[in-house]
């Protein structure tokens, strides 16, 4: 097997820069790989042909000035990319073809990257093991049957598996931080408003984000550099200044004031999880970083307000899907049957829960009591934050409450799946960034990921906070390419 | 509080999703597990607490009101099930 797919993101662009290697030669080694690698189930949409023509053309003309000079990438299939079907996991999508292009994937194009295919993922991004998805389980490179996380599950993965040198997902409540951490890569969700939210597929709008995947921290800035731009299309994008977050990472944090907060320490947290944060702590104080314990009081209120929110925004977010506009239509004795077959049919089962829990929870005479609720705690939950940024630069927590589980170990229980995103679901709820970087492996040798939670639009401090953790950490994913055929 | 059948079927109409009887009994569990999850957000005081309605505290930005997409009708009809090539076909709606 080739060593260009061992390669980081930094190392193919310098390689192409250089002219040691060609866009064709890149883009051949990632499909030969992605080809022989299809017991993951990673891809729901494969691209090859078309990937090959552009990195041809590519080389003919190559634009070394680009950020992403012919680098072969795939994407989750939550982005709408322009004539390449676009599923987000769902029946209901399963031959949808938009006819435009994400903000997010074309300036992705823009920088010279090709598209290599569509990344399964949990349907319409509701769940956290990948077993939602319409088109099959995705399995984690760690381990047989071991699940990927989710919902970025099949971008985790990819990444993992080296069949992409990095990716983009999306995270609501831990979707991308999550499958990163169960995967021993890195992956970022941005400051809510940073990344465009214009052509992805919607599921929670106050708290969708797309972000980077990636093997290591310096390609994650990379990537969060190119994909987040203002734009108008998005009425929540927010017009801040931007960094080059790659050219100024830098593992100087001395001084930074790291935050621990106390709430994070859970009932029945394994050992292994305890000791890893220690270890960070550790690390950062090495760097010469100033440990602060900090109180996030009403965090244990977090997942009770994301599963009022969520819900109440997806039921409106998806009624758009009636069987008339696009997508899958069942066939019904009139209008109104024909909309009730076709949601019922099109719709996997956590979906349709989700979108009950939210018609329910916005009812008349359930409003005040559920949506409102959820609206004030969720302010309290952000003050939080607020009060704690007067002291504190960053915070640093476990991602995950445990390591990868096993595929079917938790489908039929929603609420211990939803127990998952623990420490992930906050950090949106508030509308901040957070980075997962692998840290870790527990006693099966699965990754274990810790988060850095930073401040509105303080991107670069965290990326910098994990560039130096990571140097220290020197995490080795074991990965045994058992799948390879 | 419970989701008794007759909640389940009320919340069914009103999300236009038909649930069959059988899979209705399942559904009524996963839905009452996730809301005694959810009752914990009653332990908490807010009479005082103004809700958040937006996270970014900017406020939105006004654009002119000018026509962006021209002639996209073909795209538009491209995805849709059923069409006549200028409109969305559906079920018959008045006898």
């Amino acid at each position: 097997m080739s060593d260009i797919t061992k390669k980081s993101l930094s190392e193919l662009v310098k390689d192409i820069k250089d002219k040691k290697l060609s866009s064709e030669e890149v883009t051949k080694a990632f499909i030969e790989r992605s080809e022989k690698s299809k017991e993951l189930n990673v891809y729901i949409t494969e691209d090859y042909a078309s990937a090959l023509d552009k990195a041809k053309k590519f080389d003919q003309k190559p634009n070394l000035d680009l950020k992403l000079p012919g680098i072969p990438m795939a994407v989750k299939d939550l982005f709408c990319t322009k004539d390449i079907k676009t599923t987000a996991g769902s029946k209901i999508l399963s031959n949808f073809v938009p006819t435009y292009e994400s903000t997010v994937t074309q300036n992705i194009w823009n920088e010279g990257a090709i598209l290599l295919g569509k990344l399964n993922c949990d349907e319409f991004a509701m769940g956290s093991s990948n077993e939602t998805s319409f088109f099959g389980n995705v399995q984690n490179p760690i381990d047989k049957n071991l699940v990927p996380g989710g919902s970025s599950g099949g971008s985790a993965s990819a990444v993992a598996a080296q069949l992409t040198p990095i990716t983009i997902g999306t995270d609501t409540g831990g979707s991308i931080r999550q499958p990163a951490s169960f995967t021993g890569t890195v992956g970022l969700k941005p400051t809510y408003g940073s990344c465009s939210r214009y052509g992805i597929v919607a599921f929670a709008s106050s708290l969708d984000q797309a972000g980077p995947m990636a093997q290591n921290v310096k390609d994650c800035a990379l990537l969060q550099e190119v994909i987040s731009t203002f734009d108008s299309k998005d009425s929540t994008s927010i017009d801040f200044k931007r960094n080059d977050y790659s050219k100024k990472l830098t593992n100087n944090i001395k001084g930074k004031k790291i935050g621990i907060p106390k709430e994070y320490r859970i009932d029945d947290m394994p050992k292994e999880i305890e000791e890893l944060w220690q270890n960070g702590i550790q690390y950062v104080k090495d760097c010469g970083a100033e440990i602060i314990d900090i109180s996030l009081p009403h965090t244990s209120y977090a997942l009770p307000t994301y599963y009022i929110v969520a819900p109440a925004e997806a039921s409106s977010n998806l009624a758009r899907y009636d069987g008339v506009k696009y997508g899958f239509r069942a066939k019904g004795e009139n209008l109104i049957d024909m909309y009730e077959k076709t949601r019922s049919e099109g719709f996997g089962a956590e979906v349709q829960r989700r979108i009950m829990i939210g018609t329910y929870v916005l009812s008349s005479g359930y409003y005040d009591a559920y949506y409102l609720k959820a609206q004030k705690v969720r302010k309290l939950i952000k003050n939080d934050f607020d009060e704690v940024y007067k002291k504190v630069d960053a915070i640093l927590t476990p991602s995950t409450p445990s390591s990868a589980f096993k595929i079917g170990e938790k489908k039929d229980d929603p609420v211990s799946m939803y127990l998952n995103d623990i420490f992930t679901v906050p950090v949106n709820l508030a509308g901040l960034p957070g980075i997962s970087i692998p840290a870790g492996h527990d006693v099966k040798g699965y990754p274990l990921g810790l988060q850095i939670i930073g401040k509105a639009f303080d991107e670069q401090n965290i990326l910098n906070i994990a560039y130096a953790m990571e140097e220290k950490i020197a995490f080795k994913n074991k990965i045994t390419d058992w799948w390879i055929k | 509080m419970s989701i008794d059948l007759k909640t389940i079927k009320h919340i069914s109409k009103l999300s236009r999703i038909s649930v069959e009887e059988q899979k209705a009994e399942k559904l009524a569990g996963d839905l009452n597990s996730i809301f005694d999850f959810i009752e914990k957000l009653n332990e908490l005081k807010t009479e005082n607490v103004e809700p958040l309605t937006s996270i970014a505290e900017t406020t939105l930005k006004l654009r002119s009101d000018e026509v962006k997409s021209k002639n996209i009708r073909e795209q538009i009809i491209k995805n849709s099930p059923q069409d006549n090539e200028d409109y969305f076909v559906v079920p018959k709606v008045i006898e």
